[in-house]
């Protein structure tokens, strides 16, 4: 257990350290690289709550990463343009638009999750998906922000004091919602929700029996991962100044969850572990070869077959089950 | 005396090459090298370097990277061609929802962008910028020449089907820009969808006099076999795209007499485009695609300007690029005042060549000196 | 003339959902009896239309392609589940997503790899060209009635193995339970690879023949294994029926759902705005239903496992 705690400092020291390295190499891309890191483990320690505590694999999450996009993106340009938007104005304000991204995360999430958690196991994950195709394909069709094309962000939105299109600034924000959201997922585990969600996916009767609902417990888990992972959408469509469907699409939930796995499937970490060797695999093997995704595929396999519980898994030893 | 006419010939080797000692232009492509697109990717990649080949220039260097068809992906990587390689002109995307989110942040950042393919309407009108150049044509032009070409012939009812997206809508919006007789059915079909059974029921049902479909990809070449196969006669057309050669093979005789608008074709009667269609075949054993074509011109332009002007020096490079002086394979070539093509629109059809090939014949011109319907919007 | 057009229409929902079963019954068939989520399911349908469409190409023939896809998908099947696959059995749903989906990687490229960048051509036999007129006035493709009729005697072969064979029973037996069938000296690993590699023979045959309506293209699996996943659980995860009648209700109404919605809905609020709506309402139709029918029934129409 000490050696995870560690580990886990270790890993947000180096996630620290790697854009300020970049700055003095003047390889200003690592800053960028680390920021998508830092949004990608954030949506994936989203999920984690759900999935990694809750046992609850949604194969749909991609859709509260990309409402919370569409949040930025929509309200980005209604400030652009100067036109109210359901007559209030649009903002370009990044904490108003985490706020509203996390108002309509929940909004979508309750419905959904009310009517999947009535499923579990494998119907669980593909009701999931069921509804993430639905806004996906809801986002593709709706014309009045661009469709499929996507909506662009014309200039990132702002954050109080802070010049947020200085990469190094935007990264800092983004690094500090990820420890925000690390410190509410530790207490969260460690709360007494935390333990009757945990202890619902390992035996649900006996939670039941002692007077706990776990429906509702998973439903509220359910919600607060949405939420989480929305905020992470809207940070994902500030750094790419751009958001469109493709952050709906069914292959983006799964490649939240290959980053949890890779991790180590419920561990505080794991998403930040799997965020950080995700995205540089996919940088380093696009640069070397066109036959990337080849040797991706055999290195994510390696990691399952050699490296059971994923990154921390090996480097920490095994989860403790309590 | 002989030094002094070796320095003469220097002196004529200098000016021959022009600014010789500038640095080089770094060029940054990104497109789609795997997954499902990977054909149209490979062939605008190919097209590319080939003239950065036949220019003989050295000082360009080229690096390419695959999107996967994946928007955020292609952002990625642009980030990194600007920021890590210091790349100076972007080039490569061949979908319009990759360029949508790659060429706004690149030409906001100061570098060049030269399209080989995509042409979303946004950049051509109100969000165009004085560093992107798109050397390949407006979404909606191919569509406008069908559009106009069905006018023409005055054929009386259409059935048009697009997939229900944007380029879907701008597709089937530009073919009724010309088109104006009657529209028996407009059928907007799913992303993606490889099952056309059902729309080909509606078509057969509907009394029309031709077809009109835009499918880009393997929707297209499933919606043509399946087109042959259920014994409909009624003829089709499309945009170029959908009967390019990239995907005429896997159609295979399906779509022999099929008529579809380009601004180019492997017959169409330059010098230029006769050594790039040998050139092609000779470097990669295959006839060029429009794909390819297009981005052979990219190329081309980008080697003329480069031997003209310093990239360095945006102002007169971006100069250098607008004037288009280089030999397109499409014969003439000119930009509108928002960067976008003023071209010719040809009327193709499925022939097969001499070795039994399927590819393109030129039948019709369809419009001449052709703009796009966003120019006035675009404040340059 | 209306009837005819929802007859063909009823039809080309049929000949869907009989190819969507041929994915399904693999699928369903491993998840029952080896417990494996494969996403990479589809890549057994991309191999068998390359396949296919190679062979017919060197040989001009469409059936000796039909009879490779089988072979290949079979081979494909066997081979990686002795590497792979077997180390999964007793992992995490979790570990079996990602190696899967790993897999899909692998297997993609390779066939671009193998078969170069551009879709390949596959048309169907002469033998099955054309179309017949069936009673009412329809013209109907006679290839998708063959398509329809050997999915509904694979159905039927499939149902002959699972009830009356020794092979049959011991499927059953692994089914209900795993550990018995050890105790009772059957070689489990053997039965494993051979219902895996008779899972990947049915998605060839089914990427085989739609190979030679569509395009052989990379990628091609994916969409349709999304589709497939659909049909199992709305089905009941492990049950072949139950595959079977999902995969015929999400056919119909998905090519259903393509037609009528945008008429009804021209009706109600005008042909410009009801093209599109309809449109996507029609991509979302499919899901709709199951999420609906996984609100009431939790575990699907006829679940396996109790």
């Amino acid at each position: 257990m000490r050696r995870e705690g560690l580990l886990n400092l270790v890993l947000a020291l180096l996630l620290l350290a790697l854009p300020f390295a970049a700055q003095m190499l003047g390889e200003p891309f690592y800053v960028t690289l680390a920021t998508r890191m830092a949004i990608l483990a954030l949506a994936a320690v989203g999920l984690n709550l759900a999935l990694g505590f809750g046992g609850l694999v949604s194969f749909g999450h991609a859709a509260f990463f990309g409402i919370g996009g569409y949040a930025a993106g929509i309200l980005a340009s209604h400030a652009f343009n100067a036109e109210p938007l359901l007559g209030l104005p649009g903002t370009d304000q990044m904490p108003v638009i985490w706020l509203v991204a996390a108002l309509v995360c929940a909004l979508v999430a309750l419905p959904i999750g009310a009517i999947s958690l009535r499923t579990s196991g494998v119907y669980f994950i593909m009701i999931t998906l069921a509804f993430a195709q639905m806004v996906y394909y809801f986002a593709v069709s709706w014309p009045a922000y661009g469709g499929e094309d996507g909506l662009s962000i014309t200039v990132r939105n702002g954050f109080p004091g802070l010049n947020t299109a200085n990469p190094l600034s935007f990264f800092l924000v983004c690094y500090a919602v990820l420890m925000a959201a690390l410190v509410l997922m530790w207490r969260i585990r460690d709360s007494r929700f935390g333990a009757a969600l945990q202890a619902a996916r390992q035996n649900d009767t006996r939670v039941a029996a002692i007077g706990i609902r776990p429906y509702h417990i998973r439903l509220a888990a359910f919600v607060i991962s949405a939420v989480v992972t929305g905020i992470a959408g809207a940070l994902f469509a500030d750094l790419n100044r751009f958001v469109s469907p493709s952050m709906m699409s069914w292959q983006m939930s799964g490649e939240l969850i290959v980053l949890i796995i890779l991790g180590g499937t419920g561990r505080l970490f794991g998403p930040v572990a799997g965020a950080i060797l995700y995205v540089l695999l996919e940088f380093a093997l696009g640069g070397l070869t066109e036959r990337w995704q080849f040797f991706l595929g055999f290195i994510l396999l390696g990691v399952v077959l050699f490296a059971r519980g994923g990154i921390i898994g090996v480097l920490a030893g095994k989860a403790r089950h309590g | 005396m002989r030094t002094i006419l070796a320095a003469g010939a220097l002196a004529l080797a200098l000016g021959a090459s022009g600014i010789a000692f500038a640095e080089p232009v770094k060029v940054g492509m990104i497109t789609t090298l795997s997954g499902g697109g990977a054909g149209l990717g490979v062939d605008a990649r190919d097209g590319f370097m080939l003239a950065i080949k036949l220019s003989g220039s050295k000082d360009i260097e080229v690096v390419t990277e695959d999107d996967a068809m994946k928007p955020e992906l292609a952002v990625q990587i642009a980030d990194k061609m600007i920021q890590s390689d210091k790349v100076d002109v972007l080039t490569g995307i061949i979908w319009s929802n990759l360029a949508m989110a790659v060429v706004p942040n690149a030409v906001a950042q100061g570098k060049f962008y030269l399209s080989v393919n995509a042409g979303p309407s946004p950049l051509a009108g109100a969000k165009c910028d004085k560093n992107y150049f798109n050397v390949a044509y407006q979404n909606d032009n191919f569509h406008e020449a069908a559009g106009n070409y069905a006018q023409t012939e005055g054929i009386k009812k259409m059935f048009i089907l697009a997939p229900n997206y944007p380029a879907g809508t701008d597709s089937l919006n530009g073919f009724k820009r010309y088109y104006k007789g009657e529209l028996v059915g407009e059928v907007y079909t799913k992303l993606g969808q490889t099952d056309y059974a059902a729309e080909i029921a509606q078509i057969r049902a509907s009394g029309a006099d031709s077809v009109f479909f835009f499918l880009p990809g393997g929707m297209g070449i499933a919606f043509m076999k399946q087109y042959a196969q259920s014994g409909v006669g009624i003829p089709v057309m499309g945009p170029g795209f959908s009967f390019s050669q990239d995907v005429l093979a896997a159609i295979g005789d399906a779509a022999l007499g099929a008529k579809n608008t380009a601004s180019w074709s492997p017959d169409l009667d330059n010098p230029k485009n006769k050594e790039f269609v040998e050139a092609f075949k000779t470097e990669y054993n295959r006839l060029p695609s429009i794909y390819a074509a297009q981005a052979f011109d990219t190329g081309t332009l980008l080697a003329a300007a480069a031997a003209k002007a310093d990239v360095k020096d945006a102002d007169a490079f971006r100069a250098a690029l607008a004037a288009a002086e280089f030999d397109s394979v499409r014969g003439k070539f000119k930009f509108n005042t928002n960067h976008h093509p003023i071209q010719d629109f040809y009327v193709r059809e499925v022939v097969k060549n001499d070795e039994g090939v399927l590819t393109n014949k030129i039948v019709a011109t369809s419009f001449t000196d052709h703009t796009d319907a966003y120019a006035a919007e675009c404040k340059l | 003339m209306q009837t005819a057009l929802i007859v063909e229409q009823l039809l080309n929902g049929l000949q869907f959902g009989v190819m969507l079963f041929l994915m399904a019954a693999g699928l369903t068939l491993i998840f029952g009896v080896m417990g494996l989520i494969n996403l990479a399911h589809g890549s057994f349908y991309m191999v068998g239309a390359f396949a296919c469409a190679a062979v017919a190409a060197a040989t001009g023939s469409f059936w000796l392609g039909l009879a490779a896809s089988l072979v290949a998908a079979a081979a494909a099947g066997a081979l990686i589940e002795v590497t792979v696959i077997r180390r999964l059995y007793g992992r995490d749903h979790l570990d079996q997503v990602l190696a899967t989906f790993a897999l899909i990687l692998i297997l993609s490229e390779s066939v671009r790899w193998l078969f170069g960048d551009f879709p390949l051509y596959l048309n169907i036999p002469p033998q099955l060209g054309g179309a017949v007129a069936l009673p009412g006035g329809v013209q109907y493709p006679v290839y998708r009635l063959a398509i329809i009729a050997a999915g509904l005697l694979v159905g039927v072969a499939l149902y002959a193995l699972i009830a009356r064979t020794r092979l049959g029973m011991r499927i059953r037996a692994g089914e209900s339970d795993r550990e018995m069938i050890g105790a009772l000296g059957v070689d489990i690993s053997t039965l494993y690879t051979i219902v895996f590699a008779l899972g990947a023979a049915l998605a060839g045959l089914a990427g085989a023949m739609v190979g030679a309506l569509q395009s052989v293209q990379v990628g091609m699996g994916e969409p349709v294994l999304i589709l497939a996943f659909v049909v199992i659980v709305i089905g009941g995860i492990g049950s072949i029926k139950g595959a079977f009648v999902g995969a015929l209700l999400v056919g119909v109404t998905d090519t259903l759902g393509r037609i009528l919605l945008p008429q009804l809905l021209a009706a109600a609020i005008g042909p410009a705005q009801a093209a599109g709506i309809g449109a996507a309402l029609a991509s979302m139709s499919i899901y709709i239903v199951m999420a609906l029918i996984l609100a009431f029934r939790p575990k699907g129409l006829y679940s396996a496992q109790g």
